[in-house]
């Protein structure tokens, strides 16, 4: 890697407005709108001889605050944080789709910018023309895309539906066909958002491949991702943005670990294979968790009452030979109150035949808790609780939103913990303590 | 630390105006061709009678203006056969009007691309004039025709019909660059094109021949950029008696170039933002 910088980027920031139009008819300003407040902007400014914004509901948002990046040439940067956090708006500033409202960036070389995949496909077209199309709108020259048509056609394996319509392509084979044109891109910089997250597990592995070799050819990649395992096996050094701001940067590795540890990880699904916050002989190991819904969909979004699931797996190691094992998983608060250890023997459950590996699901019904974030921790151990296998702490969270079937009032954090429903009565009007015949003054 | 410029290809800064501009739009004429080669690969693709259409819409609006104008008002022709006189004014027209409603519908049609990749924004109204110079094409096929049945021989005057396509791409083009980055702003701009498509067919000389037009108006008639267009046209095609009144003429140009160059103008200053407000 050489030490000239090829991205330099000061002080940038991205200003939005956000409107709150009264009445919340579209997201689009109308003309009439426009002319209807300038109108009263006029006489309320002409009234009041101040305060003009108070017809106009715009609320001014920075998605994009004090970053300051400097990239070196063939280097692989990842870009973590949560959604919302302002990485694409970053993304599309350094590809000049939209301007800084702050800060200047300095660039060196050819950009390619892949912010999603198969943008300007169009279904009316056969695969070949969409690949000529795609091609040309990231920046493709005719002569190039012929060069590397064969390649593409073989990457996408599509060669036998290359005259068909896209709109008669499976969903998987339209994705491969899009990631197979960008991934034959070669500018000097690659700028690449979230693109990675679609498509069957098999193919997700070719394209991080392709990314690798991408990556290994020397040329410098920005590299948007959720995809943690994703992110250290491919970027040398990564950034976390958190509202905009970049809060911590260095070694891919110690800044995924450090993100995932602070629980700002927002993913369903993490894997566990490499996460630090561990503890335990290690003789069994957990590979990874997931929180899903009453379908057994990946999320972590609940409202109050739903039924939580949490999905894991666990693998021993080699040598390892007891047929039993014991689990638990820990619930704490983001405040980091402990609120219950569930055992595997309480709920009746217990592995007797363990034989190497195991998924589990864990239905925890009826959560009725405050709108929080919440963290569980996993725990395996011996039968006899007397040696730790892998005791993994706060690896998942969930959210607890406001909102849902059981209370449409506002739950404020501090007013509680539990949400119960207890059943109240009105007892008649002459009713007197159940106690008062036997009422006894403490004797002291 | 403070940026070197001089050290890097390509400075971003807000409000910054590229120097490059200019350069950057014909590099990327590639993604001219293709948005308009798709354009025109999916019209005529996805309407099996795309073609027929082409021919059809001009050929009814002809009988009709043909009725109207000749038949019942009884408008003078020249010596021309009055079929002949309207459909050479509404191949220009028909060109105006379809370039103008594409080409300011296009942003909005392409906002995924806007919001998704970079390119000079001005590459997007200018290709989908492309599909419209096809149409255009097609029903002059239909005016051959049409000249032969009524055995006219065109003379020199045809070799200057590009010239006249090109001045009507350009008239199309500046409201066409307003009204594409209106409506990515104010959404409601969209319902301004269609009354003013209906309007200026009858305000342009489509219909009849502009020497219709009283002495006293013609000078005001001329600020409608179409109205020097088709004259140009007429007498390309048609010769001698359908004369050009130049100081109307010239009028029309002025107009044509003030709309372009303003409109060039407004959308180079708006078009830094068309991706957040898209
Ligand atoms: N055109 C826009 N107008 C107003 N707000 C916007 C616009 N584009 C983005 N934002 C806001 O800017 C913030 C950052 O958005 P951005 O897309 O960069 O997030 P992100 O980090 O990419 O998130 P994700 O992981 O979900 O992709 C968000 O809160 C979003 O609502
Ligand atoms: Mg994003």
């Amino acid at each position: 890697m050489s030490t000239e910088v090829v991205i330099l980027a000061e002080n940038l920031g991205k200003r939005y407005f956000l409107t709150h139009r009264r009445g919340g008819r579209s997201q689009y300003t109308a003309l009439r709108d426009v002319i209807a407040d300038g109108v009263r902007n006029f006489f309320s400014a002409w009234l009041f001889s101040k305060d003009r914004s108070r017809w106009t509901d715009k609320e001014e948002f920075w998605a994009l605050r004090e970053v300051f990046l400097e990239v070196k040439k063939g280097e692989v940067i990842g870009i973590i944080g949560r959604n919302g956090a302002g990485k694409s708006t970053l993304l599309k500033i350094l590809s000049r789709i939209t301007e800084p409202t702050t800060g200047c960036v300095g660039l060196k070389g050819r950009v390619a910018s892949l912010l999603e995949v198969g943008t300007g496909f169009h279904p009316e077209l056969t695969g070949r023309e969409n690949i000529f199309l795609n091609g040309a709108i990231l920046g493709m020259t005719q002569a190039e895309i012929r060069k590397k048509f064969d390649e593409i056609v073989a990457f996408a394996e599509i060669e036998k539906f290359l005259d068909t319509p896209v709109k008669h392509y499976s969903s998987g084979m339209y994705m491969r066909l899009a990631f197979a044109v960008a991934a034959h891109l070669e500018p000097e910089i690659l700028v690449i958002d979230e693109v990675l997250a679609v498509g069957d597990a098999a193919f997700q592995k070719k394209c991080l491949g392709k990314m690798g070799d991408v990556a290994k050819e020397g040329r410098t990649v920005l590299f948007v991702s959720h995809n943690m395992a994703a992110v250290t096996q491919l970027c040398r050094n990564a950034i976390h943005l958190q509202n905009g701001r970049v809060v911590d940067s260095g070694p891919a590795a110690n800044v995924v670990n450090r993100y995932l540890a602070s629980g700002q990880s927002d993913a369903a699904t993490v894997d566990l294979r490499d996460f630090p916050t561990r503890t335990g002989s290690g003789t069994v190991r957990f590979e990874w968790g997931e929180m899903r819904g009453s379908e057994g969909e990946a999320r972590r979004d609940f409202s109050i009452g739903e039924d939580v699931i949490v999905a894991f797996r666990f693998q021993a190691g080699a040598g390892f030979h007891e047929r039993q094992v014991r689990l638990a998983i820990q619930l704490r608060t983001s405040d980091g109150i402990s609120l219950c250890n569930m055992a595997d023997m309480d709920s009746d459950f217990a592995i007797k035949d363990f034989c190497g590996a195991e998924t589990i699901s864990v239905r925890l019904p009826d959560v009725r808790l405050y709108p929080d974030t919440y963290y569980l921790s996993l725990w395996v151990g011996s039968i006899t609780n007397i040696d730790v296998y892998d005791w993994v702490r706060d690896c998942l969270s969930f959210e607890i939103v406001g909102g849902g079937q059981l209370t449409t009032r506002t739950l404020p954090r501090s007013a509680g913990l539990l949400f119960w429903t207890p059943t109240w009565t009105r007892l008649p009007a002459a009713s007197s303590p159940s106690t008062a015949r036997s009422f006894q003054v403490p004797t002291l | 630390m403070k940026l070197e410029s001089s050290e890097f290809d390509l400075v971003i800064e807000a409000g910054r105006t590229e120097r490059h501009y200019w350069m950057d739009l014909w590099r990327y004429r590639e993604l001219f061709y293709f948005l308009a080669w798709r354009d025109i690969l999916v019209r005529y693709k996805q309407t099996v009678i795309g073609i027929a259409w082409a021919l059809i819409r001009p050929v009814l609006a002809m009988l009709v203006l043909t009725v109207v104008f000749g038949k019942l008002a009884r408008l003078p022709s020249g010596d021309f056969p009055y079929p002949i006189l309207v459909f050479c004014g509404l191949l220009p027209w028909q060109f105006f009007s379809s370039s103008l409603s594409e080409s300011s519908n296009s942003l909005i049609a392409n906002s995924n691309l806007i919001s998704k990749v970079y390119f000079p924004r001005l590459v997007v109204p200018a290709s989908a004039v492309i599909t419209s110079l096809v149409d255009f094409l097609i029903a002059s096929g239909f005016l051959a025709v049409l000249m032969m049945w009524y055995q006219l021989v065109p003379d020199w005057r045809t070799v200057t019909l590009p010239l006249f396509i090109t001045i009507t791409f350009v008239a199309a083009i500046g409201p066409g660059m307003w009204l594409a980055a209106l409506n990515v702003k104010y959404r409601d701009f969209r319902y301004v094109v269609p009354f003013l498509v209906q309007f200026g067919l009858y305000f342009s000389p489509v219909g009849f021949s502009s020497s219709v037009v009283p002495d006293s108006w013609r000078l005001i008639y001329y600020l409608n950029p179409m109205a020097g267009v088709i004259d140009g046209f007429r007498w390309a095609i048609l010769g001698p008696p359908a004369a050009i009144f130049l100081p109307g003429f010239c009028i029309s140009m002025v107009m044509i170039v003030l709309l372009a160059v303003t409109g060039v103008w407004y959308f180079r200053s708006t078009e830094r933002a068309f991706a957040d407000v898209i």
